[in-house]
């Protein structure tokens, strides 16, 4: 356990540590869990996203999946950054690699968002291509700060915990 | 293959290369600009939109799909970590870093997605 302990020690384990393997381990973990969160949201709503990276025939459908994915991930990275860096400052530093850059980072894909806006432009849609291209940095930029928001009125309280230094709103 | 056994191993592979990427590119926490997760997200578009055009109609097939495109690439890029840096970038009163940094990794990354793609149709 003495190499674990001294992950609670650091405040950004990821940056920190180096790679240690618990920490590669954990991005792993997390980035195929993300991925595959991914993969079932693009299966139960199929429409456009990458899930279905083949569109080539006639109108494309906007792929609103994939700006729904990449929304939620911000808002959940909002809320965990504010949660492990302003609230639940002992939690096991893994939780950090683990849960935010693995699973979220992991679930949410900028290639898949800018393959959309290409293949959209190349169809002849460059109204929903450029839909595509700002919805989604709006979505991506809201759900963060939304996210950090709503969990810092909630977990941190009417303390005002938290001095903001390095946190997302300003 | 089971394509979510694909996914799982091609998203364990992006995100250890995503990790991987922004370690070598050092410590960023007080810097604007983050080229850790900007190498990462350039790589997976340039990779992707190759992919998407490789080797003519569906090529890849749907397990090269699964792993590459769906897992891999997926999870090398981001858009939580990389909107997260925006927005902390501009909560410390640079605003016009902020800008810059979002604005360059759009417009690079759809740049990318479009040389990949064409590089792959002069192949095929």
């Amino acid at each position: 356990m003495g190499r674990f302990g001294d992950f609670h020690l650091q405040s950004h384990p990821d940056q920190a540590n180096g790679r240690t393997w618990p920490v590669v381990a954990a991005v792993a973990v997390g980035g195929a869990a993300g991925a595959a969160l991914r993969l079932g949201v693009s299966a139960a709503w199929p429409n456009g996203s990458d899930a279905r990276l083949v569109w080539r025939t006639g109108e494309a459908a906007f792929p609103w999946t994939t700006l729904l994915i990449n929304t939620v991930g911000c808002f959940l990275m909002g809320v965990l950054t504010v949660a492990l860096k302003e609230r639940f400052t002992r939690a096991p530093a893994l939780l950090n690699p683990l849960l935010g850059t693995g699973v979220l980072g992991g679930f949410t894909t900028f290639s898949s968002y800018t393959d959309d806006v290409r293949r959209l432009f190349e169809n002849g849609q460059p109204g929903a291509a450029a839909g595509c291209l700002v919805s989604t940095v709006a979505g991506a930029l809201t759900g963060v700060a939304l996210g950090a928001a709503l969990a810092r009125a909630v977990l941190t309280g009417p303390r005002g915990t938290g001095d903001g230094a390095g946190s997302v709103a300003p | 293959m089971n394509t979510v056994l694909l996914v799982l191993a091609g998203g364990a592979c992006g995100a250890v290369a995503r990790y991987s990427i922004g370690l070598a590119a050092g410590p960023h926490q007080s810097r604007p600009f983050h080229w850790g997760t900007f190498l990462a997200n350039m790589a997976a578009c340039l990779v992707l939109g190759f992919l998407t055009e490789a080797g003519g109609d569906d090529a890849l097939g749907a397990p090269g799909q699964a792993l590459l495109a769906t897992g891999f690439c997926g999870a090398l890029s981001t858009w939580s970590t990389f909107s997260h840096e925006v927005l902390a970038t501009a909560g410390g009163r640079r605003t016009a870093a902020a800008a810059g940094y979002l604005l360059v990794t759009v417009a690079v990354g759809l740049a990318l997605s479009f040389a990949g793609s064409a590089v792959a149709a002069a192949l095929w």
